[in-house]
């Protein structure tokens, strides 16, 4: 019995070795690291069929270099020690040449040191915290400055608020955006009295209290709003508990930054009209690019019901660019093509160019959305051109200094412009 | 000021509009400055659009409302081919659309061939506004009293006027406070210090949240009323209204933890019955309450034209399939590891896992759309500080009913007789020819089913979806071992204890501080008493 088994074993994993080994010498081989299962599934699982996606049509077009590009998918299940050695496995065994994965903070922070070890790349598609930047991570998500800033401000002075609640999840992004945003508002000359800042656990479905005192602080006679770090699910029970306390979105405006499309899909949105989200993308952005994604996107899932939404987009314009950088650099060898990609310029989908900035950022335009009863945002506001990405930002003192570069100028991710030294990595 | 101006004519728009319409006199003379502006709604500029929005509430006719009603519900489109503005009926593949105007049937259209007239959030808040205003005359006096309440933050004479009319006509008591407040309101801004005073002691009365917001602007320090007894007069009415809130705001503290109770209850009352009857730590109880929270899902979409009533359907199919499951596990693993409570334990959390994943790839990965019926959203409102949202009241009604079903079946039905028989001496039942094999699958499909009540329940506040069950085990077993096991009246009192303090403390330490301190509280009660508030007793106990 156990020898059975231990055969059936070593047979499930000598299959994947031994087809990788057959198509190793003429294809490019693409790693995708997100998660299948376990709790992030219900947000990863999507951009890994956009990267499946882009890698079909890609082949379709020419392929890369003359050889047809090969994803290879790995589960790290939501596990983010697994995510370190299910990256381990993509760079050492498949031997890939680019990973597109993650999208958690802490899980980027789990694979950074072995990308960084091993010199590879990774293409992070999510908005993140900031206040990092890697050789090996491109971060084609939005920094703080391409998505909390321009809502702060679009609510201070389209909207008039004066009343600010910061809520969010208890975890890293949240707790470092609203330091951020704490002090962008206290230097826009905003009162200590007119913050309140809350936060919650994963998964939090009890809102009750928090929705009564959030009534209380906003009926203080001032315009206020709710600035929400709340992750993905327990967003739903909060959105619900806020329409059944009677708090619309005309009186008190909730502005996301983690719920996008996708996330509304699974969600009645009735009692969620007329409240906001910043984004760098929207399914609903009138561009003909965007349709024509919007066409790819229903043929390749096979369903017409399927969103798209902001991370899709980032891997659109990630991928793209690393094509491109493939392309310039002749080789897919990662040292060469950290080197071309900077200043590469790809079409996003809102019918822009964005531009991979020295900081391993890119430019991005900043929208900001009104959600429909449909599930759809509809846009009430966007910047007027794009926005580069900042890594360290500007309004927190220890970060005011500090400069990302990764070209000859620098070469450093954590530079301190007044010691004028080069620090690495925390992480 | 033009908008007050505007306002007004608006107002006199309406007057002429109800004597017209009393008079049974066709309203078309009005009703033309309607059609030009209804060609503007398909401007793309927001401002515009706000403009026209503006302007077609001035104009105040009952198809002006009908228009800024249905603009409200997002049904007005126009054609992208030729900007015709147009209200559609059907939301299927396909769309019926109506002249916006006219009301003309215009046949069908392809969704993609129309496009929203979008409007956003300070549009909807004037829609809405203005909607009340013009709702002043309406026949349902919820109505009227939004009517009323939303002319608080703009009384014109003119208004104070129309209300005062409205005072000598109007029937209803509330809709009388609501519009006596807004005249007090409005003598706030007398020049007669003796009136404002009056007023403001009249406003002691009311707990409205403009109230507050003017009574505490007139005690301020530096830009407050010049009058000394005005200010006096306000700082005794805040001071009354003050007390009045925190009065309500403990009672509000309570119904929170009261409602939070009940969930802990609905979630651990299946766990007391298999963990605590029968002594087996099921670690998949929470997917049993996922299953039914699907069950919920199914039955919605299996319904999708009753989805009023499907709930009731839910119910009972829930408490089967989860039963069914739970009966599953109980003859396909549980029963081999009776007394191993480690391999119980690990064996239920491998079923646990498994059930997540099947669940997962059924359903896919993405959490499920329960939506809750009307009759289940919104609040009873008792007044601006105080009010019990629908889902809570019916949340606690439905943990009392199914803690009471439980109660009566295991006291007073044979069933109930022959588990607790086997739970207190399983040789002697034995011996007295109860098939023990048997009750204990039942005592485990009971408790199962129990959870898929649960699931329905949770489907409502939460969400549907794979994890559903993880974020509940913990408070379960907590709620349990609280109570103390074997007793179903120990995890009632365990369960809203837990509810009512997690309440009490959050405001003051935050939610997460809150569960930790809880927590806390638990490790060291079990430490003094290991078994529980209600430790079982007699000869149960020494099983």
């Amino acid at each position: 019995m156990m020898h059975a088994l231990r055969s059936l074993m070593i047979a499930l994993f000598a299959i994947p070795i031994m087809a990788g080994l057959a198509s190793a010498a003429d294809t490019i081989k693409v790693g995708v690291l997100h998660s299948l299962s376990g709790t992030m599934a219900i947000s990863e699982t999507t951009l890994k069929d956009t990267i499946l996606m882009l890698v079909e049509d890609q082949n379709e077009k020419e392929g890369l270099l003359g050889k047809k590009l090969e994803a290879v998918v790995v589960d790290p299940a939501s596990d983010w020690p697994l995510f370190a050695e299910k990256a381990r496995q993509l760079i050492e065994q498949e031997k890939v040449d680019v990973v597109f994965g993650c999208w958690t903070s802490v899980s980027r922070k789990s694979v950074l040191p072995v990308f960084e070890e091993l010199n590879s790349l990774l293409f992070y598609p999510v908005q993140y915290e900031g206040e990092e930047s890697s050789k090996n991570v491109f971060y084609t998500g939005a920094a703080p400055n391409q998505q909390a800033i321009p809502a702060v401000d679009y609510l201070m002075n389209d909207v008039g608020v004066k009343r600010w609640v910061l809520a969010g999840t208890d975890y890293v992004y949240p707790r470092t955006t609203n330091k951020i945003l704490e002090a962008y508002l206290k230097s826009k000359g905003v009162a200590e009295e007119d913050i309140m800042i809350n936060y919650t656990p994963f998964g939090h479905s009890d809102w009750q209290s928090i929705v009564s005192d959030i009534k209380k602080f906003g009926g203080a006679g001032k315009k206020s709003a709710v600035v929400s770090t709340i992750n993905g699910d327990a967003n739903v029970p909060f959105y619900k508990e806020l329409g059944n306390q009677g708090v619309s979105a005309d009186s008190i405006p909730v502005v996301a930054f983690s719920v996008g499309e996708e996330e509304l899909s699974g969600i009645d949105t009735k009692p969620l009209v007329g409240h906001l989200a910043a984004w760098n993308y929207f399914m609903s952005v009138d561009s003909g690019i965007n349709d024509s994604f919007i066409d790819d996107w229903h043929g390749f899932i096979d369903s017409r019901d399927r969103v798209t939404n902001d991370p899709m987009e980032a891997h659109f314009i990630g991928f793209n660019m690393w094509v491109k950088a493939v392309e310039k650099a002749g080789t897919t060898d990662p040292a060469a093509v950290q080197k071309a990609i900077i200043g590469i310029e790809t079409p996003n989908l809102s019918g822009g160019i964005s531009k991979m900035l020295p900081n391993h950022h890119i430019t991005k335009p900043v929208l900001i959305g009104e959600i429909q009863d449909d599930g759809q945002f509809a846009i009430v506001w966007e910047t007027g051109g794009l926005v580069p990405g900042d890594a360290w930002s500007d309004f927190l003192p220890e970060s005011s200094v500090v400069e990302a570069d990764w070209t000859e100028r620098l070469n450093c991710g954590n530079y301190n412009t007044k010691t004028q030294k080069c620090s690495g990595q925390k992480f | 000021m033009v908008p007050r101006q505007v306002l007004r004519i608006g107002w006199a728009l309406v007057l002429l509009l109800v004597a017209l319409a009393s008079s049974s006199v066709p309203a078309r003379a009005v009703s033309s400055d309607l059609e030009p502006l209804v060609g503007k709604l398909s401007e793309r500029s927001l401002s515009t659009k706000a403009q026209t929005i503006r302007e077609i509430a001035e104009v105040g006719s009952a198809e002006a409302k009908a228009l800024l009603e249905t603009l409200l519900a997002g049904q007005v489109y126009y054609r992208k081919d030729d900007r015709r503005v147009v209200l559609v009926e059907e939301q299927d593949s396909a769309f019926a659309i109506r002249d916006a105007f006219s009301g003309e049937a215009l046949g069908q259209a392809e969704k993609r061939s129309l496009k929203r007239v979008v409007i956003n959030n300070s549009i909807r808040g004037f829609l809405r506004g203005a909607i009340a205003r013009l709702s002043l005359r309406a026949e349902d006096p919820d109505d009227r009293l939004h009517a009323v309440e939303s002319l608080y933050d703009e009384l014109t004479p003119d208004t104070v006027e129309l209300l005062k009319s409205r005072l000598v006509e109007e029937t209803d008591d509330e809709v009388q406070d609501a519009i006596r407040v807004a005249l007090a309101l409005a003598a706030l801004d007398s020049a007669d210090p003796a009136e404002r005073a009056a007023a403001a002691q009249r406003l002691a009365e009311s707990m409205d949240q403009v109230v507050h917001v003017r009574l505490s602007a007139l005690v301020r320090e530096q830009d407050g009323d010049p009058d000394a007894s005005v200010r006096a007069a306000a700082q005794s009415a805040l001071r009354e209204i003050d007390q009045n809130r925190s009065l309500y705001s403990v009672v509000e503290t309570l119904f929170f933890g009261l409602s939070l109770g009940s969930v802990y209850v609905l979630a651990a009352i299946g766990l007391a019955i298999t963990f605590g009857v029968m002594g087996v730590i099921n670690m998949a109880h929470g997917e049993l309450m996922m299953l039914g929270a699907y069950t919920t899902w199914v039955v919605q979409q299996a319904l999708p034209d009753r989805l009023e009533q499907s709930i009731f359907f839910a119910i009972p199919a829930a408490f089967l399939v989860s039963a069914l499951v739970g009966v599953a596990i109980e003859r396909g693993v549980v029963r081999f590891l009776y007394g191993r409570p480690l391999e119980t334990l690990l064996a239920t959390f491998g079923v646990s896992l498994f059930l997540q994943q099947a669940v997962r790839s059924i359903f896919s990965p993405l959490n499920r759309a329960v939506s809750t019926p009307e009759w289940m959203s919104g609040q009873y409102v008792v007044n601006d500080a105080l009010a019990f949202t629908y889902n809570r009241l019916y949340i606690i009604l439905f943990a009392s009913v199914v803690f009471a079903f439980l109660v009566v079946i295991l006291r007073y039905t044979t069933l109930g007789l022959q588990i607790r028989a086997v739970s207190q001496d399983r040789n002697m039942a034995r011996a007295m020819g109860i098939k023990s094999a048997r009750i204990d699958s039942a005592t485990f499909g009971l408790g199962a089913g129990v959870a898929g009540l649960a699931g329905v329940a949770l489907s409502q506040l939460t969400n549907v979806g794979p994890n559903l069950g993880q974020s509940h085990i913990v408070d379960s077993f907590m709620v349990v071992v609280f109570g103390g096991v074997g007793n179903l009246w120990g995890t009632l009192v365990a369960g809203l204890t837990l509810g009512v303090s997690n309440k009490l403390l959050e405001p003051l330490t935050g939610a997460v501080l809150a569960k930790i301190i809880v927590l806390v509280f638990i490790v060291l009660f079990i430490q003094r008493r290991p078994r529980g508030l209600f430790p079982p007793r007699g000869r149960s106990a020494e099983a």
